[in-house]
This record gives structure tokens, C-alpha cells and sequence, in this order.
């Protein structure tokens, strides 16, 4: 450890600069950066010279302050280009980490994540970060290094085609074929990642393109005119939807992703209040609403609340925000919210009535509509009667867990000891599996943008790369702690050695059960109890390993070790793993089975 | 094992059930009388930028999302910078929206237009039968507007267009001499009168068809 890289230093107001300037969008239109006198004096006013310095000239233009990646032969470059930019870079030790990284960042922060690769394997391992993104909605950039223009085509070294293989999984994606247009390229990536409804933008560049020479300077980034976003919903529908509001008995809010995205957390909470009505969210919509008030149902869907089950169930009117109805939520079609009537605000009209038909389509910008909906609204429904219910529900299904002294430790009680032991603001990133869902159900969410995790693509080993982006994009005062399973911790565990090298102050929490445990329950649900290749009694000891890597490594193996562990492991200034080993037949529940009724949700394995 | 791990609460059979009922489409139903929703077949009509991979990203859209598309064309239009695209899909009405929606999304897509079932839609097809009766070839070919433009010996290829009905009926008609090959372009498709097929700010409009007379194969 004697030879360490420069860690990352966040970046101060002090040091930021501004050197932002109005321009065309224009590629003729050539900023004379040279001859413009110029108050600055470092590197970023230096006139554009190559295609590469474009590209990072757009990131700056941009606002973009870190960029995760890895180094390789056809982004070279682009990486020397950056060399004298304040943009910081952040080495990853594999580009799928790079990917996740930059889609937490850009979920905890609000602007798209940067990630870079280079072409073949650099690209293609970007493509499960680049598809959870996608999935999620998240906003995120990614730049790949492609093979000179021609040679593209001819299966050379290390030759993919990266737009071909993430066109289904981007929201839009470019090759880059002219070094004057290079910078606008990205630039317009940059604008449609964060604009209407967020998603992954990929721009490969081929290294004649970043190599050649120009002085185009990339304007500020714009969207193409061909990309349009509602705002606003119809006024009618709006005034037909309050309507609806007003004359229900049994009105549920259900809180997706998009409140979040669309920063629409306020004006949600005060519609809600203000009328009283009960809250559901989507497992991306954990933090939309504080699950400590009296209102919120919490989540909603196959491992989510029975309360929240019911009273979607049940509810006469659905106000959806921002969310797409995705399977894990619904459950069957047949059975989800029956006897409701739906009011669907989302900002892409292609999710409405997708899945589940919208009596009242609502498009546009969350927080605009709510706000439409708010002005509309004049008298609250009478549903004293139904919040009563939703009480009841509370308490019948209650998510109170049990926890025999001779029994191993169930994996709820460290999730909430996790959480008394921090603050409202903490961070918490995940994998995925049954640790995951723990985290949801026994989290006590309050704010928005700190629930970072991997939901419609489901991808083992997010946690730790999301948790060094979310670091990096979270205040100083806020803890990140990262839940992750034995089976989804050693699928990305090597970026450790990232959080070790940029002294990160983060804590790996591994419910270890030596199974992949989610696979483990349904093999015992559905498949006889036959254990096929889920197993994990072969896994490393994790805190042993995370002294190899130069963390600092803890070890839970009952109720009386677990306060003091998870303080000593959150007070450590850097990166801390506790290896906890909790009980290994420990089920998620409640669980809906896929295409079941949410309404019928089990409560124990003879349930299902 | 007996996973006496779980929560409490009343348990399934024990819990009261919503009377309503959802289709497969996510459309509430009347349990009792559930009406399915055939597919119809329709035309799309995309103006998109020209510019190369566009065609492969409303390809690779429609098998993505499994929307059933019968014919798709694509060609360039009075302004060089832009295509039109015609779809020809079949699916329920929701399949049919979604697509559209869906279509609308990709970056390089202008517009988007469901054509009105009066629109005109042509179609091409090069026939090539065998030529062992040239004359009553030709006899059919005229019947059906066709144009010899490939003769030898051996075969005879004829050039059809107009609707696909008509094509179908013509190849049927062909199939006495021996088919030996048959290359069709799919449906390309244009609104009446002044009502636009698709161009940018189209808002869809009933189609006008005072001032217009269907042709009669169509």
C-alpha cells in the first residue's frame, strides 16, 4: 500500500470556476475563446484543439464535477483531455462499477452521472449499469471509446458495437462521427439524461473523432427539437380527475420513482396532508413520503406491506404518481385495485394505461400537476371511515418480527439497528435479494433521494459501486450504509478497493445467510426445498477480506454483539464491512407470488 | 423445513375480497360479462429524420415490444432531411395507443399518425411465373393492371401494385401458370385530400373525405 493513487477530493465552491458562456448551439459557430480576454486562467478556457478536449469542454459546460470509469486504448484520449480538467475523475476497478456509480450519483444528486469506458469489453461491461439505468429511469451518461471510423466494421481489436448493443437499453444513444460536432453530441446526451423523463444516453467515440482536430467549442446542451415534454396536464382532465378526488370514500395515493425525479416530494406530502389522504409508494418511491407518518401505508406490491396491500386493494380511487405499475407492484392485473377508478400523472404519456388502464390520464411534470390537482381540489373526500380501516390494517398486519434468544439473528433486527443508529438523512444503497428487501421493509424512510437501489432490472452487486457514487453526491453529514447479501457482495466486491483508495467513509452492511436467499425461498415455495447452485457456504469471510483490501472488517454472530458492532463500524472515518450472519431460513414476508393477488398476500411459507 | 419464521395477521381466506375485476389489458371489468378485444389491423404513419439507424431503431422497437407489425416501408419525402416510415400493424386497440406512444418516444421520430381506414394504400409486387402460356399471362396480368417487365422463355415477371387485397387476389390468380418467385414491398400509405398522412405538429384530425373518391381497389 505504499504507491496509493491521488484520492478524490470532493470538489469546494472555492474551486469551482466559471467559465460557462451562452453560445450557440451552433458547431459553426466557433467560440474565438482565444481572442476573447478572459479573466481566468486555468486549463478549461484554453481553446478547444481536438474532438477529446470537446467532449470535456461539453462535460464542463455541462456542470458535470466527477466521472467514473476506466482507462483503456480507444478512450485514451478522451482521458487526456481530461487530465487537465477540474472534472474528477474516480477509477473504478471494473466498468459495471463505474456504471452503478454514476447512476447512484446521479440518483442521490439530482444531475445525470458521468461514466466512461473504452470500446469492446470497456462498453460491454457497462451495459448492466447502463440497463439497470434504463430501467430506473435514472439520469446518466455514459462515453465509450470506439475504433478509429475505419476500421469500424472490420472486427478489430477490441471493436463492439456499442450503439447497436445499448440501443435497447438507452433513452438515446449516438455514434460520433464528426470531431467538430463531437462536443455538441454530448451535450445533447447530457440535456435528454436529466430532461422529461430521465434515462441512460450513451455517445461512442471513435478515436480518429477524438483525436482529430477542431475548434469547435459545444454550446450549452440542448435537446433536439424532435424531443418534447408536457408540463402541464390537461386542464379538463385535471378538473375531471379533483372531481373524482373529492367524491371518493376510499382515495389511496400511490407514490412512484418520478416524485422523486420530478422533485415533486413537497407538493406531494403537502396534497396528502392537506386532504388527508392515505399513502402507498413504489419500492423506487421509498422516501417520497415519511413512513413514520400516520398517513403512509408504506410500500406497496410482492414483499411490500400487508397494510399497503389492503389498501390498495381495496381503495375506490388510485392517484398514481410517477409510477409505471411494474409487475412487482401490481402483482396479477386481474386483482390490482379492482374496484378503483385511476388517475395516472406521469411525465411520459407511454406509461399511461400501459399496464393498467387510467380513467384520468394525467401527462406532465409531476410537481406541475400536483400542484393543477391542488388548485383544483376544493374539499377533501369524506374518508374518515376508510382511514379508520387503513389503522386497522396497520395493526392486524403489523411487520413486528419475532427473535428467539437461541435462534440465529434475524436480519430485520440489523436493519434496524442500522437505522436508530443514524440519522433522517442517511443514505442506504443495496443489491438485490432478500437483504434488499429487508432494507425496504424494516427502513423507516423519511426523505427523498436516499433510497438508492437497483428495482426493474434487479442487479445483483449494485450496493457497493452505488454506495462510492452516492458518496461522492451526498453531503458530509450524511451516512451511507450499504445492505448487501453474501451472493450480490462478491459479485462487484472489488470496488472496495476503490472506497479504500478514496478513503470513503461507508458501511457495508452483509446480511450473510450462505445462500442466495431470495432464490432459496422460492425454491422452498416452489420447488420442493431442492437447493439447486444457491449455496453459499463457499463465500469468503467478508470481514477478513475487507482487511485484506484495507477496510476495516467486523463480524456479527448474535443479538448481544450487534449495537455495539454497528457503532464501532459507523464511527470508523473510511470504509467498514460488517460481515453479519443472520439466520439462513429467514423468509421475506409478506410475499404476493408472481401474477398473484395482492390482496391475498402470505404471511408465512404454508401461506403460499 | 417449517418456516415458523413468518408475520401475523389474518390469513388470506380470512380477509375481505373486492367485488371488481381487472382484464388482461389492466381495463375493469364486469366479471360477468368480460368482452375480449380483437385485434384490428391499422397503418402508422412516421415522419422521422433521415438519418441512418433510424429504420433499425423502429425495428428493433416493435420486436422489443412484441407489437405485431405486418409491413413496414420507409422512404425519403419532398424534404431531404426527412423519411416516412408506414406500419402496417395488428393488434388491440391499447397495443395499437402503445405503439404509437411508444414510437413518439425515440429521438428521431417528427411525428406520429394513425391513419383513417379511407386512407390510400399501395402496395408493389414483382411476380415472376412460369411462361409456358404466354397469352393467358398476359390476360391475367391486364386484368389486374399489372405490366410485363421481364420476359424470357421460360418466365414472365409482371409488376402489380394497389392494395394488398388486390396483390392477393392477382398472386392467387398467377398460381395456375407456377409461381417461381414473388418479391412484395409492403404497404406505403398517404391521407386524403389536405389532411396531412404525418408532418410535424400534427394533431390527428378526422379525415376530410368530401372532396376525394376513393379509388375502387381500395
Amino acid at each position: 500500500m505504499s504507491e496509493r493513487a491521488t484520492p478524490v477530493t470532493p470538489r469546494t465552491e472555492a474551486d469551482a470556476t466559471e467559465t460557462e458562456r451562452e453560445r450557440e448551439h451552433d458547431p459553426e459557430a466557433t467560440a474565438d475563446a482565444s481572442t476573447e480576454p478572459d479573466s481566468n486562467t486555468d486549463a478549461s478556457t484554453k481553446p478547444v484543439t481536438t474532438g477529446a478536449e470537446s467532449v470535456i469542454r461539453a462535460l464542463e459546460t455541462a456542470g458535470a464535477e466527477y466521472v467514473f470509469g476506466v482507462q483503456g486504448g480507444a478512450i485514451m484520449p478522451v482521458y487526456d483531455a481530461l487530465y487537465d480538467s477540474e472534472i474528477r475523475h474516480v477509477t473504478m476497478a471494473h466498468e459495471q462499477g463505474a456504471s452503478h456509480a454514476a447512476d447512484a450519483y446521479g440518483i442521490v444528486s439530482g444531475d445525470p452521472g458521468v461514466c466512461f469506458a473504452t470500446s469492446g469489453p470497456g462498453a460491454t461491461n457497462l451495459v448492466t449499469g447502463i440497463a439497470d439505468a434504463d430501467m430506473d429511469s435514472d439520469p446518466m451518461i455514459a462515453l465509450t471509446g470506439q475504433v478509429p471510423t475505419a476500421m469500424v466494421g472490420n472486427d478489430a481489436f477490441q471493436e463492439t458495437d456499442t450503439t447497436g448493443v445499448t440501443k435497447p437499453i438507452t433513452k438515446a444513444n449516438t455514434f460520433s462521427s464528426d470531431p467538430d460536432r463531437v462536443g455538441d453530441d454530448v451535450g445533447e446526451a447530457f440535456a435528454l439524461a436529466g430532461a422529461g423523463r430521465p434515462g441512460p444516453t450513451l455517445v461512442d467515440l471513435p478515436k480518429d473523432v477524438t483525436l482529430g482536430e477542431t475548434s469547435s467549442e459545444p454550446g450549452q446542451p440542448r435537446t433536439p427539437d424532435t424531443y418534447e415534454v408536457q408540463e402541464h396536464a390537461d386542464p379538463e382532465t385535471v378538473r375531471l380527475a379533483a372531481r373524482r378526488i373529492e367524491q371518493s370514500s376510499k382515495p389511496v395515493l400511490l407514490l412512484g420513482g418520478g416524485v422523486i425525479k420530478g422533485d415533486a416530494t413537497e407538493a406531494v406530502r403537502a396534497f396528502a396532508i392537506e386532504h388527508e389522504i392515505p399513502v402507498v409508494t413504489t419500492m423506487p418511491g421509498l422516501g417520497a413520503f415519511p413512513e413514520d407518518h400516520d398517513l403512509a401505508m408504506e410500500m406497496a406490491g410482492m414483499h411490500g406491506t400487508g397494510f399497503a396491500n389492503m389498501a390498495i386493494t381495496h381503495c375506490d380511487t388510485l392517484i398514481g404518481v410517477g409510477t409505471r405499475f411494474d409487475d412487482r407492484l401490481t402483482g396479477g392485473i386481474e386483482h390490482f385495485a379492482p374496484d378503483a377508478e385511476v388517475i395516472h400523472v406521469d411525465i411520459d404519456p407511454a406509461e399511461i394505461s400501459k399496464n393498467i388502464h387510467a380513467e384520468y390520464p394525467l401527462v406532465g411534470d409531476a410537481e406541475t400537476v400536483i400542484e393543477q390537482l391542488a388548485d383544483e381540489v376544493t374539499e377533501s373526500p369524506r374518508a374518515t371511515k376508510w382511514r379508520a380501516q387503513c389503522q386497522q390494517w396497520k395493526s392486524e398486519y403489523s411487520m413486528a418480527y419475532r427473535t428467539p434468544e437461541d435462534e440465529p439473528v434475524q436480519p430485520p433486527f440489523v436493519v434496524e439497528a442500522l437505522d436508530e443508529a443514524t440519522s433522517d438523512r442517511a443514505i442506504v444503497t443495496t443489491g438485490v435479494g432478500q437483504h434488499q428487501m429487508w432494507a425496504c421493509q424494516y427502513w423507516t424512510f423519511t426523505e427523498p433521494r436516499t433510497w438508492v437501489s437497483s428495482h426493474g432490472l434487479g442487479t445483483m452487486g449494485y450496493g457497493l459501486p452505488a454506495a462510492v457514487g452516492a458518496r461522492l453526491a451526498a453531503e458530509d453529514d450524511q451516512e451511507v450504509v450499504c445492505f448487501e447479501g453474501d451472493g450480490s457482495f462478491l459479485m462487484t466486491i472489488q470496488e472496495l478497493a476503490v472506497a479504500v483508495r478514496e478513503n470513503m467513509d461507508i458501511t457495508v452492511v452483509v446480511l450473510n445467510n450462505e445462500y442466495i436467499g431470495m432464490v432459496r425461498q422460492w425454491q422452498d415455495a416452489f420447488f420442493e426445498g431442492r437447493h439447486a447452485a444457491s449455496e453459499y457456504n463457499w463465500c469468503p469471510e467478508f470481514d477478513t477480506l475487507a482487511e485484506a483490501f484495507g477496510a476495516k472488517g467486523f463480524r456479527i454472530d448474535d443479538y448481544d454483539e450487534v449495537a455495539d458492532t454497528v457503532e464501532a463500524a459507523l464511527a470508523y472515518d473510511g470504509p467498514s464491512v460488517i460481515d453479519a450472519h443472520v439466520d439462513p431460513r429467514a423468509n421475506v414476508y409478506p410475499m404476493v407470488p408472481s401474477g398473484g393477488d395482492n390482496g391475498r398476500f402470505a404471511l408465512s411459507e404454508d401461506q403460499l | 423445513m417449517t418456516d415458523r419464521r413468518g408475520l401475523e395477521g389474518p390469513a388470506p381466506d380470512e380477509r375481505p375480497a373486492p367485488a371488481g375485476k381487472r382484464n388482461e389489458l389492466g381495463i375493469r371489468v364486469d366479471p360477468e360479462v368480460e368482452a375480449a378485444r380483437p385485434p384490428r389491423r391499422t397503418v402508422i404513419s412516421a415522419l422521422v429524420e433521415h438519418e441512418p439507424g433510424v429504420l433499425s431503431d423502429v425495428s428493433g422497437l416493435f420486436s422489443r415490444r412484441q407489437f405485431n407489425i405486418e409491413s413496414l416501408t420507409v422512404g425519403p419525402t419532398e424534404d431531404e432531411a426527412h423519411a416516412r416510415m408506414t406500419i402496417v400493424v395488428e393488434e388491440p386497440d391499447p397495443g395499437i395507443e402503445q405503439a404509437k406512444k411508444q414510437l413518439r418516444k425515440l429521438i428521431p421520430v417528427i411525428a406520429v399518425r394513425e391513419l383513417e381506414p379511407d386512407a390510400m394504400r399501395r402496395e408493389l409486387a414483382l411476380v415472376k411465373v412460369n411462361a409456358t402460356r404466354p397469352d393467358q399471362v398476359a390476360a391475367v396480368a391486364e386484368m389486374y393492371g399489372g405490366k410485363t417487365v421481364d420476359a424470357s422463355p421460360e418466365t414472365a415477371t409482371i409488376e402489380i401494385t394497389g392494395s394488398r387485397q388486390k396483390i392477393d387476389a392477382a398472386i392467387d390468380s398467377f398460381g395456375q401458370f407456377g409461381i417461381r418467385e414473388i418479391s412484395r414491398t409492403g404497404t406505403t400509405a398517404m391521407a386524403r385530400g389536405t389532411d396531412d398522412t404525418a408532418a410535424e405538429q400534427t394533431q390527428a384530425q378526422p379525415a376530410d373525405h368530401r372532396h376525394t373518391v376513393p379509388a375502387d381497389d381500395d
